[in-house]
């Protein structure tokens, strides 16, 4: 299949991977485009809880690198715990989602791009005062300048697409 | 101690984590989704412009999901933001309220600051610098990290991948240097 070999060749990414993985453990399922409606549900509930918790404030994540507050240090430990416990549950008690299919866990490769990507948004997540959950919230919550934060994303991300063969992995 | 107040005022990390954390088995449950969302980006990338790079050369309508989601996050915004908005200005530590003082950032009442955020504030080298070069290092960052504070700091570090940890020390690194080192920099130009 012409995907699979584009993908081998380009296989230094690990969300090609896992795309990958995902159509090559794709679901049979094929549902109607409403079955995704539950997850704009979700959706909803994670934008509130970002906004009510302030996790979209610009100064709550100046006070994070400036020390001054333990508050969202707080909700990505206490997220990190809760999830790890659900993930545990999950796979001890065999847990399949609502369809009946079982649920899979595909493992992250290194890549340098860990570290250059990861310093390259901090630093942009230390100016917008946002990682791209919150900017989505943001633009809801009425600043709708991120509005334009989030088409720069978008260009970010496409000059991402257009170098990556040439950046280091 | 009403429950309502309670409910509008700025809620707790010990609740807002949580809530946070169930969203890994929500959408585990809901369909074998992987918790991210900077993947958006992605998609949207591979919707949109039609070209032939092979990053974004895949069947994005596979991964509609994330975009059904991102769409929720938007709606969840506007509604914390109208039905459950909370009167009082955003929480901030007094120091860095008298910090950002000196930079004529004085106006607390939004949780995304009004003195610098704006549409105004893209035609000054400041506004500029922030929205239009934040979001793009935020875009360019979070795909050549593979993921962002979603998808690898609560996601990747939930199911144990040392990678994961990897790019959050980046993540936290890279915010440590900007806000300390190069930010006030930023602030300091009119």
């Amino acid at each position: 299949m012409g995907k699979a070999d584009r993908v081998s060749m380009v296989n230094t990414d690990s969300e090609v991977r896992s795309l990958d993985e995902m159509s090559v453990n794709e679901s049979r399922l094929r549902h109607n485009w409403y079955h995704n409606l539950k997850y704009v549900a979700a959706g909803i509930i994670f934008g509130i809880v970002l906004v009510k918790a302030e996790i979209i404030s610009w100064f709550r994540i100046q006070e994070m690198f400036r020390f001054e507050s333990f508050h969202m240090y707080g909700v990505i430990g206490s997220a990190v715990a809760v999830g790890a416990l659900s993930v545990l549950a999950i796979k001890v008690l065999g847990i399949r989602t609502i369809y009946g299919e079982e649920i899979t866990f595909h493992p992250r490769p290194f890549s340098k791009g860990q570290v250059y990507g990861g310093l390259l948004f901090g630093l942009g997540w230390a100016m917008t005062g946002a990682c791209p959950g919150p900017l989505y919230a943001q633009i809801g919550a009425g600043a709708t300048v991120t509005v334009i934060t989030v088409l720069s994303a978008i260009c970010g991300t496409y000059v991402y697409g257009l170098l990556r063969e040439r950046l280091p992995h | 101690m009403n429950l309502i107040e309670d409910f509008r005022g700025p809620w707790p990390w010990y609740v807002a984590g949580p809530l946070i954390g169930l969203a890994i088995p929500a959408l585990l449950i809901m369909g074998n989704k992987a918790f991210g969302i900077s993947s958006s980006l992605r998609h949207v990338c591979a919707a949109c412009i039609p070209a032939k790079v092979p990053y974004f050369s895949y069947d994005w309508r596979k991964e509609v999901w994330n975009l059904f989601f991102v769409a929720g996050v938007l709606l969840g915004g506007l509604i914390a933001g109208t039905l459950l908005a909370d009167p009082d200005p955003v929480q901030i530590a007094p120091s860095l309220a008298a910090y950002l003082a000196q930079f004529g950032v004085t106006d607390l009442s939004e949780m995304v600051p009004l003195d610098l955020f704006n549409w105004e504030s893209l035609l000054t080298l400041r506004g500029l610098l922030l929205i239009v070069v934040g979001g793009f290092l935020v875009g360019f960052g979070t795909r050549y990290a593979g993921g962002c504070t979603s998808g690898h700091s609560i996601m990747g570090l939930a199911t144990l991948q040392w990678p994961s940890l990897v790019a959050t020390i980046a993540f936290m690194v890279g915010g440590f240097a900007m806000t300390n080192l190069i930010l006030p920099f930023i602030l300091n130009l009119k």
